[in-house]
């Protein structure tokens, strides 16, 4: 199948190095510590945070930093055909598992001994790229809690088709079965945390595809902290002295 | 960004937006670059000896945020001043919050920060007012004083690193009855000389929590038992009342008037509406709420209308650019 046409363009009318349109809300659970909506074009997730708070089963207790938890699910009215999927699924405890490494990366867990941190993602519009949403959202949600960060986790993926790199995947494209790169950094560090890849590609050229994805990582870390700024001087404005 | 959660009609939300736009210029931020996001670096003008304070960290030598907040600069501390986190307890702040659990001589309290908190038994006044060793007996009637979802008022005592440790030695603290809990953002709550206030008008009692968390009741009198002479109170085992037989009189007493229970719930609505707005909550801004909705003629009810969450806001800013004037 063709992914590029002749003339350059995507399935969807995009530019190889073009990434979705990207929108991001802060506060859309009211009762949750920090919460945020992450939109990559039609992918959507909601992240929620609690804590940091008492830890619920004593013996996971850590005496010297925080304990971060994750839960990712998907609604089960994500997708096209509506699938009813058991709760701990192997695809959603993976990624669960890979949220929950890459933030914990990433928070200041030491200033916070003997407390625990929920983070809650729900994929709620699934076209491509749920993980790299899902840390988005997540990040942003942190934010929002006040939880202290080493930098801004941003996450975006890349692929590999028709010869050609293609960032950020949506669902016919992941589907295609090429490689698909998800790239996770810290942009101020200018670190990279999170690197997974599906199916095989040269040493060459996955250079480039991952350049590709850190350069619409840093894009989308620019996008989320003009949001979370603009978050913050409203919150203060309204606050007043 | 968090924006207001109201449904507005078009005039509405033009008034809104005129207010946040009055509110911005008035605030005493004086430059775009004192709020920061994580991973930001703040500008340092003194390059030695700066003091990086909560929510900074070093990178390469530059001082970088790791929260998003408003940067404050005290001589050479540099910190950054968190809004929308959870409480972080300091000594002699007030905190109002349900009993969790009833421990071996302490109770539990869960005060929205990232710990739970501790009431000693021997870190509040008895009942009776009587100055003792606290003994087993005691231990064993904890329950009767606070039970497990109680609403309780004290003092934080000690927050050091591991644990968090309440006291409330005076007749002012201890369980509150009759009344409203109300939730809110915690940054929204100053520290203040006086967190007890009394509405004589309304005869209402209004608590300001640190942690978040307003107490609306009916006003009682904080009557100091320590000063009864000790000698006529009998074995203080014997004077704990049995609950289940509440006689017709102390009925009759635990019953609230319509009227204060009306101005509960206008005060209680009060600190919900500016609370949605993201207002400061400080006395006089809800005693100028009350006022506002009893001078407009709504009902408890119509407190909630967008058309009085934006006159609030209006009138908030007149307040504010007001007060700034006489400065």
């Amino acid at each position: 199948m063709e992914y590029v046409s002749p003339e350059g363009l995507r399935l969807d009318g995009r530019r190889p190095m073009e990434m979705r349109q990207i929108r991001a809300e802060i506060g859309s659970v009211s009762k949750a510590d920090g919460s945020a909506i992450f939109e990559m074009g039609n992918t959507k997730v909601i992240a929620a945070v609690y804590g940091p708070r008492e830890v619920q089963n004593r013996s996971q207790q850590i005496s010297d930093r925080a304990l971060v938890r994750c839960e990712y699910s998907m609604a089960n009215f994500s997708t096209g055909d509506r699938m009813r999927k058991p709760k701990g699924d192997r695809r959603s405890t993976e990624i669960s598992l890979v949220i929950r490494q890459t933030m914990e990366a990433c928070i200041l867990t030491h200033l916070m001994p003997r407390s625990q941190i929920d983070i809650y993602v729900q994929v709620l519009q699934a076209d491509g790229g749920t993980r790299s949403a899902c840390i988005n959202a997540a990040t942003l949600a942190l934010a929002d809690a006040g939880i202290p960060m080493r930098d801004l986790v941003t996450s975006c993926s890349a692929g590999y088709l028709n010869s050609t790199p293609l960032l950020d995947l949506n669902y016919v494209e992941d589907s295609a079965g090429g490689p698909d790169v998800t790239v996770g950094i810290l942009p101020k560090l200018d670190k990279v945390t999170l690197l997974q890849m599906d199916s095989k590609l040269p040493i060459d050229i996955l250079e480039n595809v991952m350049q590709l994805a850190t350069e619409g990582c840093k894009a989308i870390a620019n996008y989320i902290r003009e949001i979370l700024l603009e978050n913050t001087k409203q919150l203060e404005y309204r606050r007043g002295s | 960004m968090r924006e207001i959660q109201l449904q507005l009609n078009q005039t509405q939300k033009l008034r809104l937006q005129k207010v946040l736009e009055t509110l911005q210029s008035q605030s005493s931020i004086p430059n775009s670059d004192s709020s920061v996001t994580i991973s930001d670096s703040i500008s340092v003008n003194h390059e030695d000896g700066v003091l990086k304070g909560h929510g900074t960290t070093d990178h390469n030598g530059d001082v970088v945020a790791t929260l998003c907040g408003i940067v404050e600069r005290v001589n050479k501390l540099v910190y950054v001043r968190t809004l929308r986190s959870r409480y972080k307890p300091e000594d002699g702040d007030i905190v109002i919050r349900r009993v969790v659990e009833v421990a071996q001589k302490c109770w539990r309290l869960d005060i929205n920060c990232s710990q739970n908190a501790y009431l000693m038994l021997s870190a509040m006044n008895m009942p009776d007012g009587v100055q003792r060793r606290r003994t087993a007996v005691d231990e064993l009637n904890m329950r009767r004083i606070f039970e497990e979802g109680d609403v309780i008022c004290a003092e934080v005592r000690r927050s050091q690193h591991d644990d968090i440790h309440l006291q409330a030695r005076s007749q002012k603290y201890g369980k509150l009855n009759a009344g409203q809990l109300l939730t809110v953002a915690p940054y929204l709550v100053k520290r203040q000389k006086q967190h007890f206030h009394h509405l004589e008008k309304f005869d209402v009692d209004l608590i300001l929590g640190c942690n978040g968390f307003v107490w609306v009741g009916e006003h009682v009198e904080a009557r100091d038992v320590m000063v009864e002479d000790p000698v006529n109170l009998s074995d203080p085992q014997v004077l704990i009342p049995n609950e289940n037989s509440v006689s017709l009189e102390e009925q009759d007493k635990n019953y609230t008037a319509l009227e204060t229970r009306n101005y509960i719930c206008r005060a209680a609505n009060a600190v919900r509406v500016l609370s949605t707005l993201g207002f400061t909550i400080t006395l006089e801004s809800i005693k100028e709420v009350i006022d506002l909705s009893i001078s407009a003629n709504l009902d408890i009810h119509d407190m909630f209308g967008c058309e009085f969450c934006v006159l609030v806001a209006e009138k908030e800013a007149e307040r504010r650019s007001s007060s700034k004037r006489k400065r």
